[in-house]
């Protein structure tokens, strides 16, 4: 076991108590921010290097994000870890009940790579405030980012609390032997299972923020001009490689007509006459990526874009008509600037595609008509919905974000990050004295005894009033 | 295998129907439940008594009080707590709604356990389908009795399709794991809270695993220790031992080892009188193979107090150890039994440290005048959850989140606790197609001025609440305008 040496020493460092002052985790924190800034030209270059992200994208995800969910963590963490005192019944109303939250002790972090500083920093930031000690997993894909990780993130946290372990395939899984408290994992479905497997034998509670293909509706009844550059900027955000990004669209023959224009002309509003030219936007993230993505054009029909450069890795800005569900676009999810429009005949047949397939990350819809969205809302199921627009829901921390069924489980963001990383202990610290009060709970039992604590303990229903 | 794909197979096609969204129709079914556990109370006592040999008082104490107010509780609140929880906004999302949806998974799978056979599938399932889901309920085969009674008696008062019981032993357990569920609800032991963790990895189902561990108990000098004795020997001995958080064993010094001995068997006195085995109040082992499992663990061990027996009735009496020593089979494993070793410690750290070098237990008891060394207790160790100066009473407030940490389990329930794990926290952003100006900050082609609005919208760097929402508002308005103007 490879990694044995190197948890153990991590669990030595959490046995010694020095992740739970809050100063100490305030202080991480602050440290985490600075890396933040002082590598702000490392991180861009980085990202860069790996999939050729637009800087903006990489500052307005990988840095303002983060500093984002910094800025909620360091406002919040002494009101976050304070004990939650909880209302009581009438047999407990002398004592104290209260929540403390509690840090789970070694936890594990693996990060992809289509974000990898975000996907594995705003996890990060949750894990240092909850208290607990960290392995950080960054993707091997992102090869520049986790170098970066790898060298830098070490000269501002604590080493002996918080280690970054830079691994492959084979020895993910070596790790994944070991004993952790949590395990947070942001990846496929598959490599999901693989995780929660792993995790079952040790009883670890796992996070799992996996993908699937998120369905964008899109009504008649519409402002096409918004809802295609909307549509577009959620697509084409990272060249398409983004786990809350609309994967297809459901619409009628009449809508895909409409959009069609409207699309295009949104295209070379954001990225020119050449995509490939512009500065913003970016390309897939590894060579097997770029081939499964390619592999993809072959629905439907190509009405934009659908140019490619295997050197680069570019796939350009794609809308494809008229797709089928049984196309190769529609088999998995595209992860690419690919976006295959599905022609369906209402609202109705839309809900009934959505959901013969499995529950998604996302559920977009947009329409003029609220009754519209209301409808797709109520029934459909998938980890979270936004209504004429995308990709927004995920920059407020107040929302939890998360999936179910295949695309996931459990939640994060803000406060839910530090949740997820807390155990929430329940305590109950009675007094000593009143014991002639517990009588009542005492053998040798009677009918007395029982109505009477029945009294004390029961809870009852509103509407009926007993005088004791 | 065929039987449960069916059941799961109807379970699903009914919850589709949308007809358990409702909450008129989930109110229904939970005032149903609570008919039938008025109009059955009989019935639901004798299962109990020829399983555990539970008197009628405890078993209703124990395990029809609990469930009658969780009904209750949940009947009132469930209104609210499944209203969709607006959240707070963003400066670029000021004008939407945003808010957390609750939504049911799904069909979820309950697998109940013994020791309280009814309440331990009750509880659950209120909670399940308080949050509309259809529940696959499977009681636990020991405690045959009860399961067969819950067989009989939830098709008459529940929906059969979206709610059926399942009876079954192992190997139709696992038949029933290897089905797609959107929760899975376990209670039992450790060993067999992995398998249902490794089988819901297959569909990445969550679940929640309600196992068990050492629950420890402190005792301190400092201590009021006929009051400290009274409430261990209550908690410890209640259905013969068998409880999840039953105080499994005693740390305290070596002085006052024989003084709690000489309470608790005073305690003892009090509660079943002279012959134990004629008390109508001290139930009897679930079946032979735990009684004879119990009874291996008192071998080589210095009985203070009890230790007869009689496997014919599975009777085993209240019994004490003294000097127990930390490797000896007693210490292994949960005892689930009328047994109580005490060890001795010298101190308080070196309590801790013997509670710390054991996997997490589910329940911590600590008995001590001096509030900070409860205090000290608490925050240096780690478990599902803790009562200070009594034992089990934390269960019995809805308010606390029931579950443990590490080997004693993943997740929580009771009360709201309950409806929260059986649903889904779906997050709504609910945007209009006007505003569009306020878009182009984040379209390419781009540029440092929007890098620069970007950050006045979203960097966080002052605390919102001071400035006041109509402030906030009003520089919304202002930065709208200003950026139509200069895009």
């Amino acid at each position: 076991n490879p990694y044995a040496g190197l948890v153990r020493q991590l669990r030595a460092a959490w046995r010694s108590g020095r992740t739970r002052p809050l100063e100490y985790r305030v202080g991480q924190l602050e440290a985490l921010g600075r890396f933040l800034d002082e590598k702000k030209p490392g991180i861009l270059e980085a990202t860069a290097a790996d999939m050729g992200k637009p800087s903006f994208e990489a500052y307005f995800t990988e840095i303002l994000l983060c500093k984002n969910e910094l800025h909620e963590a360091l406002n919040n963490l002494s009101s976050w870890t304070k004990d939650e005192h909880v209302g009581k019944n009438l047999v407990t109303q002398l004592d104290s009940a209260f929540i403390r939250k509690e840090p789970y002790g070694v936890v594990l972090i693996i990060g992809p790579w289509n974000y990898p500083l975000n996907l594995l920093l705003v996890p990060l930031i949750g894990a240092i405030a909850a208290g607990n000690c960290v392995v950080i997993k960054p993707s091997e894909t992102a090869k520049t980012t986790e170098r970066l990780l790898a060298e830098q993130l070490s000269c501002y946290l604590d080493n002996d609390c918080y280690a970054v372990v830079t691994a492959g395939v084979q020895e993910t899984t070596r790790l994944l032997e070991n004993q952790f408290d949590y395990i947070f994992f942001t990846g496929s479905s598959s490599v999901g299972r693989t995780v929660m497997a792993a995790a079952a034998r040790h009883l670890t509670p796992v996070t799992l923020e996996l993908g699937g293909k998120n369905p964008c509706y899109v009504a008649d009844c519409c402002d096409v001009r918004n809802v295609a550059r909307r549509v577009a900027w959620g697509r084409f955000f990272n060249a398409g490689q983004t786990c809350v990004a609309p994967d297809y669209l459901l619409c009628s023959l009449e809508m895909q007509e409409k959009l069609m224009p409207a699309l295009r002309e949104a295209i070379v509003e954001f990225f020119g006459p050449d995509p490939k030219e512009s500065p913003d936007f970016g390309r897939i993230g590894g060579d097997r990526q770029f081939r499964r993505v390619r592999a993809l054009l072959s629905s439907g029909r190509v009405a934009i874009g659908g140019q490619t450069d295997e050197r680069e890795r570019y796939v350009a800005p794609t809308v494809l008509a008229d797709v089928l569900p049984s196309d190769p676009a529609m088999q998995e999810e595209i992860f690419g600037p690919i976006l295959p429009i599905v022609v369906v005949a209402g609202v109705e047949e839309a809900i009934e595609f959505i959901n013969a397939r499995p529950r998604p990350l996302v559920v977009y819809a947009f329409s003029s008509d609220s009754k519209v969205v209301a409808q797709v809302l109520e029934r459909t199921s998938s980890g979270g919905f936004c209504a004429n627009d995308t990709l927004m829901q995920v920059t407020l921390t107040s929302l939890p974000f998360g999936g179910i069924g295949s695309s996931g489980l459990g939640k994060y963001h803000g406060k839910f990050t530090f949740d997820t990383f807390s155990h929430r202990r329940g305590c109950l610290h009675r007094s000593m004295g009143l014991e002639p009060l517990n009588a009542l709970r005492y053998p040798p039992y009677s009918l007395q005894k029982l109505g009477l604590l029945t009294a004390t303990v029961g809870v009852k229903r509103r509407a009926i009033c007993t005088l004791l | 295998m065929e039987r449960m794909q069916q059941v799961v197979s109807r379970a699903r096609a009914a919850f589709n129907t949308g007809r358990c969204r409702s909450l008129e129709f989930r109110i229904q079914q939970l005032k149903a439940l609570e008919r039938m556990v008025h109009e059955k109370e009989r019935e639901i006592l004798a299962a109990i008594k020829a399983d555990l040999g539970k008197s009628g008082h405890n078993a209703y104490s124990h395990e029809i009080m609990g469930v009658l107010g969780e009904l209750a509780l949940v009947m009132d609140k469930l209104p609210s707590w499944a209203a969709p929880q607006p959240v707070k906004k963003n400066l670029l999302t000021m004008r939407d709604e945003a808010y957390v949806n609750f939504e049911p998974l799904g069909v979820v799978l309950i697998i109940g356990a013994w020791n309280y056979p009814f309440v331990l599938v009750m509880n659950p399932l209120i909670g399940a389908i308080a949050a509309g889901n259809a529940v696959v309920v499977k009681p636990s085969e020991v405690s045959e009795n009860t399961a067969q009674l819950l067989a009989d008696l939830l098709p008459q008062y529940l929906d059969q399709e979206l709610y059926p019981v399942v009876t079954a032993g192992i190997p139709e357990t696992t038949a029933l794991l290897a089905q797609r569920f959107d929760h899975i609800l376990y209670t039992g032991s450790t060993t067999v809270g992995k398998i249902v963790m490794a089988a819901a990895a297959k569909y990445l189902t969550p679940v929640t695993l309600e196992l068990g561990g050492k629950s420890p108990c402190y005792i301190d000098k400092d201590c009021d220790l006929a009051v400290a004795c009274r409430r261990i020997a209550w908690g410890k001995y209640m259905n013969c031992g068998q409880t999840c958080i039953a105080p499994d064993y005693i740390l305290c010094d070596p002085s006052i080892q024989s003084r709690v001995v000489e309470n608790i068997k005073a305690t003892l006195l009090e509660f079943y009188g002279e012959d134990v085995k004629s008390s109508p109040d001290y139930e009897r082992i679930v079946n032979k193979r735990h009684f004879k499992r119990i009874l291996g663990l008192l071998e080589g061990q210095k009985i203070a107090h009890g230790g007869e027996s009689d496997e014919a009735t599975c009777f085993i009496a209240p019994t004490i150890l003294t000097d127990v020593s930390p490797d000896s089979k007693v210490m292994e494993e949960e005892i689930f039994g009328p047994v109580l070793p005490i060890l001795t410690v010298k101190n308080v750290d070196e309590a801790i440290e013997f509670i710390n070098r054991g996997e997490k237990p589910l329940a911590l008891y600590v008995f001590s005048n001096d509030k900070k060394l409860i205090k000290r207790v608490i925050s240096e160790t780690s478990s599902g959850g803790v009562t200070g100066n009594d034992v089990i009473m934390h269960y019995f407030l809805s308010t606390l989140p029931f579950g443990g940490v590490g080997n004693s389990g993943m997740g929580a329930y009771h009360g709201k606790y309950s409806f929260e794990t059986f649903s889904h926290r779906r997050a709504c952003l609910i945007k209009d197609l006007k505003m569009e100006g306020t878009n182009k900050i984040r379209y390419p082609p781009n540029s440092q001025k929007k890098v620069d609005w970007a950050k006045f919208f979203l960097l966080k760097r002052f605390n919102k609440g001071q400035l006041g929402l109509a402030v906030l508002t009003l520089l919304g308005l202002v930065a709208a305008v200003m950026m139509k103007v200069s895009f």
